[in-house]
């Protein structure tokens, strides 16, 4: 039964990139049956799923397929995400009006779908290979759909750049594996010990190649590109799913040994922390929505590692309930992070398709012509910044129980704990950074004449958008649910007997639903008081609306108000040892001043200021190394000749 | 019953912590200053108002009071008031606590965003700035009580545990206390952080962002503001008082406490001068730096 529906995952959303190309003849029926075809996938994706967290199991060497509560953790958001994303498409990039395009996103799509649920059902690392690099590929395609625009190119070859070099991490990942336990079969590995050095290699080479994909910083400089790079939808699919295949493969890798060191969790968390911290500061500083919420998922994934850094911590200490609420803490922010990133990504779709632009700094006023559309980006908003009664706070509350639990110990790891401010301050950016983006683009008045003319999306568009707004509000109000899917999770993942989990899950349960009866209180009290407030305003005849007092400017404008760039100047003078902002200023002179001009810039900390450095001054030092042979046919052969004496020297020596 | 009065506490006392804090002023300054009650005329007042808004702002900027006010009432059902237990009570129920009130932050900077006046943009940056470096100060100073008395739970860190806290890590949680108070008097927009009394709209935090604001949109506001105030004295007064033995002594012990903390602030206010804007990051890092180090006492 779940095996039909794994496969249905799988083959559905493959077929439905293939029916897009054989019909591309009538491209509406074409994009139907597409976008049919994975959400009847989706669908089988999230049933699977569900049967497996509720407790199922599918085991079907064979096939070299098998799902665990790990994978279903995994194959939820993919499914929910994917689905949703399709039928957003068909209003954003209709086939009919972008042709080839719509066909290239709608094959790459499916095929990137497909793959994704192939590898987090492979039982075999040969077909989780298969999964990955379908996976991979079909991301360069997808980056590489408006392919006529210079920066599109560039960031496609980045991605590919990057994720080859993580593949290759993963070709010998797997090899040593196979190495050490003598099969390719996911499950003959399980129980290596990992205080051989086959454990150290593994782990390094694992958190370079799944890092990469990940976007843990400092290996997140191909990702802001990349996102902004695509349509919106297929945006909200990278940001929200393809990169938590980065975390799914570290978790299955590091499962998969026993007697994990600590430090291979404090290596994490050490990860976490600067992808979390700097993360959510890079951030700050943009004003391109799309990079916006791409550096937000490298924060995101920071919270994820810390999770799993927390989790591996208690494999490493023998303390069930750190496993337990360090991998519920990642796992559900893993589903958590793919609801409200998608939902956001959807959002900032459905402001360009109004406005025709994702720049912060032009928008503003969007509340009043797309209510709906600014209604939801709030509510997503929210629930990034983490805050109740929304899903993200569910999550990032776990991971700092997780914290929480390591304080009471008596030897260094209490130190731990200091993880929690770390968190609290990552959740307070965070809060700033969407009161700026919310605060920016849909409130106040329009900055821009596109702004003004906004229109809200057509409901094709806003059904996906709100049917993951309604997972992100379920979540946050009914938290309890999710703890025993999540214990079991944790017992797939650390192979742990599900008695010693089952009392930290038991308590864990009890606390959440504490949790969903402040939320219902909150809730209530808000029905309460906008009640009062609306009994109290009954009593007097509405007043006519005002200017909004400038303090006595009797003419303000759009372009008084506060920008994003202002809005985040006085907390980004906080972090300007991380974040280098480039002003570009021609500031009023004289008496009688001309046009003035003031223009920001954030170059990458990792890509701009050190990774296109050092491959420029490589591509010098080749251009010498090339001067200095090809000059002198003579001087070329001394150098062939010195080289051989110098390695017969070699092997005579040693 | 005992139950009740908690509620009755939070619900009703937070004007009330408003006008110690106002009378203390106006008795170091040698004025008579308003009536102690007056903060509940002020409320009834602007309950009775209509409204008026501005052309530019959406339902956000209605739904903010209301939200605002509501985050923090949630809030208070995490805390014990005097005598009482809190409503409810879980491990780790601090983080909620603490973001909750960021809920309210975040719902008041939006609704300041939503009248697209610059005054009101430049507030709601400073107050959202603020908030977030004086959040990590109020997660160190909790983690030092926690550890200090092995509980997880606002009403077990400052329960019964905590005399014994205070004979063996006296120091730390002396610091911690401190931190903590700075941190009240940050969040709260109180002097030396920002001034509740300054009629100059380009140096205000939080008084600019509800510039626009009236009639009930204003009342839940200031009710609000004055309830923050009443949860953060009611932290530092269990810290620093205790709870008392049963539920009358609880409540004397703790409606003390909640005195002091306003006359506290009050005295603050009175003897100190705001800071300058650009120094207010210090300070907030200053109190984190105060915690992280009396957690390190108490980790070493």
């Amino acid at each position: 039964m779940i095996l039909a529906l794994v496969l249905g995952a799988i083959a559905l959303p493959a077929a439905s990139g293939l029916a897009a190309v054989a019909l591309a003849r009538r491209p509406a029926a074409a994009q139907g049956t597409s976008c049919a075809l994975l959400c009847a996938g989706a669908a089988l994706g999230v049933a699977a799923a569900a049967a497996v967290l509720a407790g199922g199991r599918l085991e079907a060497p064979g096939l070299a397929l098998r799902l665990d509560a790990l994978g279903a953790c995994f194959l939820l958001p993919i499914s929910l995400v994917s689905g949703a994303g399709a039928v957003f498409g068909l209003r954003y990039h209709p086939q009919a009006q972008a042709g080839a395009a719509a066909v290239r996103v709608q094959l790459f799509y499916g095929l990137a779908v497909a793959g994704m649920a192939l590898l987090v059902a492979a039982s075999h690392a040969v077909v989780f290979l298969v999964g990955w690099e379908v996976m991979a590929l079909s991301n360069f395609f997808l980056v590489l759909i408006e392919h006529d625009r210079r920066e599109v190119q560039r960031a496609a070859f980045l991605y590919l750049a990057a994720t080859h070099v993580g593949t290759l991490a993963l070709f010998a990942v797997f090899a040593l594996l196979r190495q050490a336990a003598g099969s390719y079969d996911l499950a003959a590995m399980a129980g290596l010990p990992a205080a051989a050095g086959v454990g150290t290699r593994v782990f390094l080479l694992a958190l370079l190649g799944f890092g990469l994909k990940a976007g843990l910083m400092p290996l997140h400089f191909w990702l802001p590109p990349a996102h902004a790079a695509a349509p919106s939808h297929v945006s909200a699919l990278m940001s929200g799913v393809v990169v938590k295949t980065g975390v799914y493969g570290l978790l299955r890798v590091t499962g998969l040994f026993d007697g994990i060191p600590a430090w291979w969790g404090l290596a994490l968390l050490a990860a976490g922390a600067v992808s979390a911290v700097l993360g959510v500061a890079l951030a700050l500083a943009q004003h391109d929505l799309k990079r916006l919420l791409a550096y937000h998922t490298v924060e995101n994934v920071g919270i994820i590692a810390l999770g799993a850094g927390l989790a591996l911590l208690g494999r490493a200490r023998g303390e069930p309930a750190l496993v337990l609420l360090g991998l519920g803490g990642a796992a559900l922010h893993v589903l958590n992070h793919a609801l409200f990133k998608s939902l956001l990504f959807l959002g900032v779709g459905a402001v360009q398709h109004a406005t025709g632009t994702r720049e912060l700094d032009r928008l503003g006023g969007l509340a009043r012509g797309m209510r709906t559309t600014a209604a939801l980006f709030t509510l997503g908003a929210a629930a990034i910044a983490g805050l109740p009664p929304l899903n993200g706070f569910v999550s990032e509350w776990l991971v700092y129980l997780g914290f929480l639990s390591t304080l009471g110990g008596r030897d260094g790891f209490s130190f731990t704990a200091a993880g929690a401010p770390l968190l609290a301050l990552v959740g307070g950016l965070a809060a700033a950074c969407f009161a700026k983006v919310v605060g920016v683009a849909f409130l106040g008045s329009p900055r821009s004449p596109e702004a003004a003319r906004a229109h809200e999306a057509p409901a094709a568009m806003l059904a996906p958008m709100a049917a993951l707004a309604a997972g992100c509000a379920a979540v946050g109000l009914l938290p309890a649910a999710v703890v025993q899917p999540l214990a079991r999770a944790a017992a797939a993942w650390s192979r742990l007997p599900a008695a010693a989990l089952a009392g930290p899950a038991e308590e864990a349960a009890a606390s959440a639903a504490r949790v969903s009866l402040v939320a219902a209180a909150l809730v209530a009290l808000v029905a309460v008081a906008w009640a009062v407030r609306r009994r109290r305003l009954a009593a007097h005849p509405a007043a006519a609306p005002v200017e909004t007092w400038s303090c006595g400017f009797a003419a303000p404008t759009a372009r008084i108000q506060y920008t994003g760039s202002s809005f985040a100047e006085l907390l980004l003078q906080r972090f300007s040892w991380a974040v280098p902002v480039r002003a570009d200023a021609a500031p009023p002179r004289g008496l009688f001043p001309g046009p003035a001009s003031h223009r920001t810039h954030v170059p990458d900390p990792v890509l701009d200021e050190v990774l296109v450095p050092a491959a420029r001054g490589y591509g010098w030092l080749s251009g010498r190394a090339r001067l200095l042979n090809v000059r002198r046919i003579q001087l070329q052969m001394l150098l062939v000749l010195a080289t051989l004496v110098a390695v017969l020297a070699w092997g005579f020596v040693w | 019953m005992v139950t009740l009065l908690n509620v009755v506490v939070l619900l009703a006392a937070p004007p009330l912590v408003l006008g110690v804090v106002n009378r203390t002023k106006a008795i170091v300054a040698g004025r008579r200053g308003p009536p102690l009650l007056q903060a509940y005329s002020d409320l009834a007042k602007l309950l009775r108002k209509g409204a008026v808004y501005s052309r530019t702002t959406s339902w956000v900027f209605r739904a903010g009071p209301v939200v605002g006010l509501a985050a923090v009432a949630s809030a208070g059902l995490l805390l014990a008031m005097g005598g009482a237990p809190a409503l409810v009570s879980f491990g780790g129920d601090f983080v909620l606590f603490a973001y909750l009130l960021g809920l309210a932050r975040f719902a008041t900077a939006l609704a300041a965003l939503d009248t697209g006046s610059p005054f009101e943009g430049m507030g709601a940056a400073r107050e959202v700035t603020f908030a977030s470096l004086a959040e990590p100060a109020l997660f160190l100073c909790l983690l030092v009580l926690a550890r200090a008395t092995g509980a997880l739970s606002l009403t077990g860190m400052l329960g019964p545990a905590l005399p014994a806290a205070w004979g063996h890590a006296a120091p730390a949680l002396v610091l911690a206390a401190i931190g903590l108070f700075v941190v009240a008097l940050a969040e709260n927009a109180r002097i030396p952080v920002d001034d509740p009394n300054t009629h100059l709209e380009l140096t205000m935090i939080h008084e600019v962002m509800v510039l626009d604001h009236g009639g009930p949109d204003l009342a839940f506001i200031l009710y609000g503001a004055s309830m923050k105030l009443l949860l953060f004295g009611a932290i530092l007064s269990r810290l620093v008082l205790g709870h008392g033995q049963g539920a009358l002594a609880g409540e004397v012990l703790f409606l003390a406490g909640i005195l002091a903390f306003a006359v506290g602030v009050g005295l603050v206010e009175s003897f100190m001068a705001r800071l300058r804007m650009i120094r207010v990051p210090q300070l907030l890092v200053g109190a984190s730096v105060l915690s992280a180090f009396a957690l390190v006492l108490l980790l070493r």
